[in-house]
């Protein structure tokens, strides 16, 4: 193999490394889940855009046939995950922290899985025009927790697509399977993705506690034979230290380009985008294979006796997926997501969405509960772990103080909610929490102010036109008056002209 | 509950407090080689006054009592104001220096965290200024008899001219005020060792290696030992290779009095030091600076404990004008 033209990676400042628990379930293939006998499928599974449903109560719907129309330029498709009927469009609790309900549609499979032929694309002739309104078409979002548009993202021109297969978060795994049984299809989307922005580069960045990814990747790239084309077109697969947050976006790109994405300033500004694995996936099912994105995998793990990862339909409740994996008796809480951003579930009954990439089940032995919190002792571990180069502990100061200004001059916004400053804190402070709550305030504080502004401005208006108009009527009554007076002056004048008539 | 759902195992305040007590164990075992047992006792006192006016000024406060008083940091305040007064003081004045300490310089500011002032440093500024006299009385190395220690610690009568000698510090002081040369001061008095004070060299070694442990362990980083190391002998090497006969040795400064209790265990409190990382460097060079200077031309012969103090107040001023830059804000870097 030619030698790396990433030989010298780039460091980014902090981290930590949490025990990985991969192994728990990245032995198993991925597996099949039963038909589940409904489907809860929300309007809204993107971060940026919703969808209008196009279907009613009653109608019968194929797999993969959109049911919910893309709404304006951000908006994403949704799309029946299998065959079946229509029973309910109505509001249900989401995968979402506070168990907030939105619109979604119920569909009750008739067990048949028939697919809705779409028009196919030729991915290799298409335009790309063509090519980028079929992948909104087909639904597809940021597979890796984010979901942001990927019409949105594909559609900027850059040099480098770093595809994210880092997958730093301990437990999950399902970037890790699809990378071993998948590779094919993820390169496939990849290079499609890379011509639709233009890359020159594609860089499949994995952890390096994923040796059996990083081969089947490095045999796909092979057997395509991409590796032959030019050298500085070709797709290199580039193990990276795993070290959390390797996958955070910034801290990848640093990490493969030395570049470091300034605040307020995009990805792209400087001719760099991440994909996940799973949005390359994603992509190449659409376009070459014509299915709208139906499904993810998921990885189901923590205190259960069968851990692994999934092809679930979207709609599938967590709970079935629980069920399957079947929950051990200890577990007193259900997790979404990885143990350091994720939420624990209000209600398993929410139903997997795109952005779902794991699901634990949490024991007070697994994920032991918060010690009481200490007073900070300004130890500065948080600052060393913090990829963000923040000094969460000054954030901490200020936020509990309601300093917000301080807070912002300390750059709180900057910060990524990683969790690497809670997990290192010795005082087992919730910093987290703490610069949540302040970002919050900080939002609302801004948002009455702006309304004050507006309010400030309509009564500065008013105030302005009732002065106007009060002035226009004074002028209108002297004007009239002076007619008045004119008219009477000039009758007068005439009056005695008139006399000797 | 929110993220993050997992913690880094055994990580606790309590285990900070105790690696500092651990790293203070070598220097302590050496001092009770080399001076006698006297200082487990004041140790002892110490520690039990600390926990006694912890819990009743937390009480007094309304605040959690366990879980402070079980966090450690009154246990090391405690013992480094301990080791910082001479070993023979009556048990009174340990307990004063410590209600100064745990009461004054913690609790009246609001507790762990939010001090500004180091409070074993406040505690013993404060003695040296009320009690110079018995603050200066430091037991003889060699004469280790615990039973008179043990007296003297308990308040009798201090007829002590045959168990205190000079420190180093102060037979350097009284030399170099008769206007004798340091070569000459060095080689008359027997209060000197290799390169410090005699018999203190060992307790100074004990506290360097509970030094580096912390350092090993992660505790403390590189940055205030090594910039007050600087600060101290950098400052004395200029002035000592002008006119070594008027100046110690940078060696002499850095083995004597309580220059490596100070580098380790003091300027690296990380709730009255700097935080970042240039912040940690200029707090700490500006502590060794003023030590040399009090030492050389101030009226005490220790000048760790003024330099500290002094510095903690410029550390708001200190932090504020060294927040590093946070991610993407440098210049951009590319291969």
């Amino acid at each position: 193999m030619s030698a790396s033209r990433f030989a010298h990676l780039f460091h980014f400042h902090g981290g930590i490394k949490p025990a990985s628990h991969k192994t728990e379930s990245n032995g198993v293939p991925i597996r099949a889940v039963p038909l589940p006998e409904r489907l809860v499928v929300p309007l809204i599974q993107s971060s940026r855009g919703g969808a209008r449903t196009i279907v009613t109560v009653g109608d019968k719907v194929l797999k993969g046939q959109c049911i919910g129309e893309a709404e304006g330029k951000a908006g994403t498709a949704i799309h029946a995950p299998t065959s079946g009927t229509v029973k309910e469009i109505g509001r249900y609790p989401m995968a979402h922290p506070s168990g907030l309900e939105s619109l979604a549609i119920v569909i009750e499979p008739d067990g048949e899985e028939r697919w809705f032929e779409y028009e196919r694309l030729d991915p290799e002739h298409a335009s790309r025009e063509d090519l980028i309104l079929r992948i909104q078409a087909s639904g597809i979002v940021g597979m890796g927790g984010a979901t942001f548009p990927s019409h949105i993202k594909v559609d900027n021109a850059i040099d480098t697509l770093i595809l994210n297969g880092a997958e730093c978060e301990p437990w999950i795994t399902c970037d890790d399977r699809l990378m071993r049984e998948r590779a094919a299809d993820v390169l496939t989307g990849a290079t499609l993705l890379g011509r639709l922005s233009g890359a020159k580069r594609i860089v499949v960045a994995i952890e390096d506690n994923k040796p059996e990814a990083i081969a089947a990747m490095r045999a796909a790239v092979r057997a395509e034979e991409l590796s032959d084309k030019d050298e500085s077109e070709g797709i290199e697969v580039v193990p990276v230290p795993a070290r959390y947050p390797q996958g955070g976006e910034k801290q990848l790109i640093k990490v493969v380009t030395g570049i470091e994405v300034a605040a307020g300033k995009l990805a792209t500004d400087y001719g760099v985008q991440c994909f996940n694995v799973g949005t390359a996936h994603a992509v190449c099912r659409a376009l070459v294979h014509g299915e709208a994105m139906v499904s993810r995998i998921v990885t189901v793990t923590g205190n259960v006796e069968r851990p692994g990862n999934y092809e679930v339909l979207l709609g599938t409740r967590v709970a079935d997926l629980l069920a399957l994996a079947g929950v051990k008796p200890d577990t007193d809480r259900t997790l979404m997501g990885g143990p350091m951003m994720g939420f624990t579930l209000p209600s398993a009954e929410a139903p997997i969405t795109k952005g779902s990439n794991c699901v634990i089940a949490a024991s007070p032995t697994l994920f032991p509960h918060r010690p009481p919190e200490q007073p900070c002792i300004r130890c500065g571990s948080c600052a060393r772990a913090c990829p963000v180069e923040l000094q969460p502990f000054e954030l901490y100061w200020h936020s509990r103080a309601k300093n917000f200004d301080k807070a912002g001059e300390y750059h709180i916004f900057d910060c990524i909610e990683c969790g690497c400053c809670a997990f290192v804190c010795p005082a087992h402070i919730p910093l987290v929490d703490y610069f949540r709550f302040a970002k919050s305030e900080m939002r609302a504080k801004n948002e009455e102010r702006k309304a004050a502004e507006q309010a400030r401005a309509r009564f500065e208006f008013r105030s302005f036109r009732l002065e106007r108009e009060k002035a226009e009527k004074a002028a209108r009554l002297a004007a009239k008056a002076a007619e008045t007076r004119a008219a009477m002056a000039a009758a007068q004048s005439s009056e005695p002209k008139a006399d000797p008539s | 509950m929110s993220s993050p759902h997992i913690r880094r195992e055994n990580n606790s305040v309590q285990r900070v407090m105790a690696h500092v007590l651990v790293a203070l164990v070598p220097g302590i075992a050496a001092y009770v080689w080399q001076v006698g047992a006297g200082i487990l006792v004041n140790l002892a006192i110490a520690t039990l006054v600390a926990l006694a006016a912890e819990a009743a000024i937390l009480a007094l406060r309304k605040r959690p009592i366990a879980i402070t008083l079980t966090d450690g940091s009154a246990v090391v305040t405690a013992w480094l104001i301990a080791l910082a007064l001479p070993s023979i003081v009556p048990w009174w004045l340990t307990t004063i220096a410590v209600l100064v300490g745990i009461v004054g310089a913690k609790h009246l500011y609001g507790g762990i965290g939010q001090n500004p002032f180091n409070p074993a440093m406040a505690a013993y500024c404060t003695m040296i200024v009320a009690y110079p006299a018995l603050m200066s009385q430091w037991p003889a190395v060699g004469n280790t008899d615990f039973a008179t220690q043990l007296s003297l610690i308990l308040g009798g009568t201090r007829e002590i001219d045959g168990l205190t000698g000079a420190t180093a510090l102060d037979a350097m002081r009284t030399g170099l005020r008769k206007h004798e040369a340091v070569s000459a001061i060095l080689a008359n008095k027997t209060a000197f060792g290799a390169f410090g004070g005699r018999g203190w060299e060992w307790i100074v070694g004990g506290y360097a290696v509970g030094g580096l442990f912390l350092l090993w362990r992660r505790i403390i980083t590189w940055h205030q030992p090594l910039a007050f190391i600087a600060g101290l002998g950098l400052t004395a090497a200029l002035f000592w290779v002008i006119m070594p006969d008027r100046f110690p040795s940078p060696l002499f400064h850095l083995a004597s009095g309580g220059a490596m209790l100070g580098a380790f265990f003091i300027v690296t409190d990380p709730v009255t030091s700097a935080s970042t990382p240039l912040g940690k460097i200029i707090f700490a060079l500006g502590v060794g600076i003023i030590a040399w200077l009090v030492r050389t031309f101030g009226v005490y012969p220790e000048g760790v404990a003024f330099g500290v103090l002094l510095m903690n107040i410029a550390v708001p001023l200190i932090d504020r004008k060294t927040q590093p830059s946070v991610f993407g804000e440098r210049e951009e870097k590319r291969p």
